[in-house]
């Protein structure tokens, strides 16, 4: 669906049922220079279940109006006023990479509106390698590639897709590719490479949390999410084998079989 | 610093296959099964309501056919495919996933003779139509394009004559006016030209050719390229309305740079169900394992062939846009790098009874309705393939009754000629044989 955030246009996937104020609402929030479409094996299942759904495009990105924003905290709190422009008083979030960044500054910022935060492959800092860094601002396509290949545990490399006839790094380098390499990804690489405030924003978070992590990851290590999960407290720590980072799709069935218990305990329908 | 992603030979080998999830098994086991046990209730209801992934039934996904998809997605640079029982119901299912009745589509009209008659006469009854321009023909392709034109379609090089569409500016066109571009890139296959780099949209195959290359098993694909942005236009409401056959899903919205390949497999398996055998699969998979060294052999071996057929006294024209003088030759030279393929036509002096007596005095070569085997081939396509077409769409396709198609296999060259010298010299003579 449509809707206007501080007056610009933003695209969310509702994951195929009507935004419905009276369900609980669970915000999705994808990585860099990525979009909602990440997000599509793990929405429908709760828009299909009692929830209402927003898999956002962030600014710039997607279907949603530019320019990307350029700092995490922004980033923040545009997710608050999501909340707010939908006429919600609170909601889930749950983050992949760069939107666990955006998740935990949001919730340290604003824990009256947060329920309850899920992490996927996240850490308290994301610095950037500086080769990439500077690829991706230049809008240099290698730079996709260069992700795609980091990103992607075994699976993503071979093949093994859960969606039969999907392919992992074709398809995640695609929504990458149709943004805009420069104007999103780069804005996107510095913002992570800026943002210092990730451990800091942890201690404050004080409602339920869940981490889930691929022993494969080679962009937020999982040594580096434990640490991360350590200064929130009480965070659960979830690790799958032979996964990468991106696990919301290599492991899209395992992952969200934990984020639905995490979830129905923490947010529950009724 | 380089990405360390595998590249195209160890693609054709491993691609789409981990074994450390399959048993350890090296080889792809064949999933010889129709369904697939359900966790509960609950994991059953997420499937059919495509919440999941994972496979239901082997009419819409089987293991084994999947590592086949993801190798040829991998392979073409596509981010899904969709294999299907053949080439032509992989033709089929792109255009019904993409047409509602009343659309319309541009056509190449050089095309395997069994695609003119799909657009020609069976898509018509459904209520899609279809404007056939010559392949060389690029501006005609802007001016054939209509309000409710929802697509291109072409091959690269048109069976049976070779003649080549300038697709990059096909492609323009196309995109220009909103559409998506199909290509059937049967005869190239990703070795020697990927469509989805030069800017089309879809791939289609038919792997029962060069891609398995044993000719042993039927087989087609259908590979996505995942940058046609559906939600552009309102052109597209098959892709972008909600389908009230998934509880009001969008297939762009939710599916985005897949929204194709999900409709076309969740819709058009569904209700069609042209699905691809698993055994078919796996024979497909051995042959593309050696994709690359058989097409460097068919290749040479072709470009041998043309150099012997185009000085010989019996042949009366060449047409393969390796040559100087054809006039696609700067633009083969340009999008096919690495060969312009091994498909020959040549003209036999002597018309159609000359070559009538060709075909039926070599041995070696088989005269058969295939092209792309490992073997060389032959047929008489006026008189077999393309026998279904009327005397104007054989014009429009640049046919002529001389015309003999040549698949180039992989055998010793000098026993290919010394098989068509046997043809050759029984041409000369056709009655006598004729009377034998």
């Amino acid at each position: 669906m449509k809707f206007k955030v501080n007056s610009k246009e933003v695209f969310a996937s509702t994951g195929g049922r009507p935004f419905d104020k009276n369900k609980p609402l669970i915000i999705f929030i994808h990585g860099s220079g990525l979009s909602h479409i990440t997000w599509v094996l793990q929405t429908r299942y709760f828009a299909f279940h009692g929830y209402s759904v927003l898999a956002i495009d962030l600014p710039g990105h997607g279907y949603s109006e530019g320019p990307a924003l350029e700092s995490i905290e922004e980033q923040g709190n545009w997710i608050a006023d999501v909340i707010d422009s939908v006429g919600m008083q609170e909601a889930s979030l749950v983050g992949h990479s760069q939107g666990c960044l955006v998740v935990i500054e949001c919730a340290s910022q604003f824990p009256d509106k947060i329920k309850s935060i899920g992490l996927m492959g996240g850490a308290g800092a994301i610095p950037m390698n500086p080769e990439l860094l500077d690829l991706a601002e230049k809008g240099d396509p290698k730079a996709v590639d260069l992700m795609m290949d980091w990103a992607h545990g075994p699976s993503g490399h071979f093949g093994g897709h859960p969606v039969p006839g999907l392919h992992h790094m074709n398809l995640g380098g695609s929504i990458v590719v149709n943004g805009s390499v420069k104007n999103a990804l780069g804005v996107d690489f510095r913002a992570c490479d800026n943002y210092k405030n990730g451990f800091e924003a942890a201690k404050k978070i004080k409602c339920p949390t869940l981490n889930i992590l691929g022993d494969r990851d080679r962009m937020c290590p999982v040594k580096e999410g434990k640490k991360l999960a350590d200064n929130i407290e009480g965070s659960q720590v979830e690790i799958i084998e032979n996964c990468g980072h991106m696990i919301l799709l290599e492991e899209a069935g395992k992952s969200l079989e934990i984020l639905k218990k995490f979830i129905r305990k923490n947010h529950p329908t009724e | 610093m380089d990405p360390k992603t595998y590249k195209f030979d160890t693609i054709s080998l491993h691609g789409g296959y981990m074994p450390s999830k399959n048993a350890g098994s090296r080889q792809v086991p064949i999933y010889q099964t129709t369904s697939y046990l359900f966790d509960d209730v609950d994991h059953a209801a997420a499937l059919f309501n495509l919440e999941q992934g994972g496979h239901i039934y082997s009419r819409i996904s089987n293991p084994t056919v999947q590592v086949l998809e993801e190798r040829v997605a991998a392979l073409e640079g596509g981010t899904a495919a969709l294999a299907t029982a053949s080439g032509m119901s992989a033709i089929f299912l792109a255009i019904m996933t993409l047409c509602n009745t009343g659309d319309h589509v541009v056509v190449s009209s050089q095309l395997y003779g069994g695609t003119v008659n799909l657009f020609r006469l069976t898509l018509p009854k459904f209520g899609i139509k279809a404007t056939f321009v010559k392949p060389r023909d690029t501006e005609g392709f802007k001016k054939a394009i209509q309000e409710n034109t929802k697509c291109i379609f072409g091959e690269l090089v048109g069976n049976p004559g070779n003649e080549l569409m300038n697709m990059p500016e096909i492609v323009k066109i196309a995109h220009n006016a909103g559409i998506p571009v199909i290509i059937d890139s049967t005869y190239q296959t990703p070795y020697l030209f990927k469509p989805l780099e030069h800017g089309a949209d879809i791939v289609v195959h038919s792997l029962t050719k060069w891609m398995a290359g044993h000719g042993s098993s039927m087989a087609g694909i259908l590979v996505e390229g995942g940058k046609f942005d559906w939600l552009k236009t309102d052109k597209f409401p098959t892709m972008t309305e909600p389908y009230e056959g998934y509880h009001g899903l969008s297939f762009a919205e939710e599916f985005g740079p897949v929204a194709f390949t999900m409709k076309a497999r969740a819709e058009g398996m569904r209700d069609m169900g042209p699905c691809l055998s698993p055994q078919n699969a796996w024979n497909v998979l051995q042959g593309i394992e050696t994709l690359s060294v058989r097409m460097e052999k068919h290749c040479s071996n072709a470009l041998k062939m043309v150099e012997y057929l185009s000085n010989h006294e019996s042949v009366a024209w060449v047409s393969h846009a390796s040559l100087k003088d054809n006039p696609d030759y700067e633009l083969a030279k340009t999008l096919l790098p690495k060969g312009t393929g091994s498909m020959i036509a040549f003209g036999i002096k002597g018309g159609k009874e000359a070559g009538a007596a060709f075909i039926d005095n070599v041995k070696l070569a088989s005269h058969l309705a295939n092209v792309g085997d490992t073997r060389t081939l032959v047929i008489h396509p006026a008189s077999a393939t393309h026998s279904q077409m009327d005397e104007a769409t054989l014009k429009l396709a640049n046919m002529s009754h001389d015309m003999i198609r040549l698949s180039v296999g992989i055998e010793d060259i000098d026993d290919i000629i010394n098989d068509f010298e046997d043809g050759f010299r029984a041409a000369k003579k056709p009655r006598l044989i004729a009377n034998k």
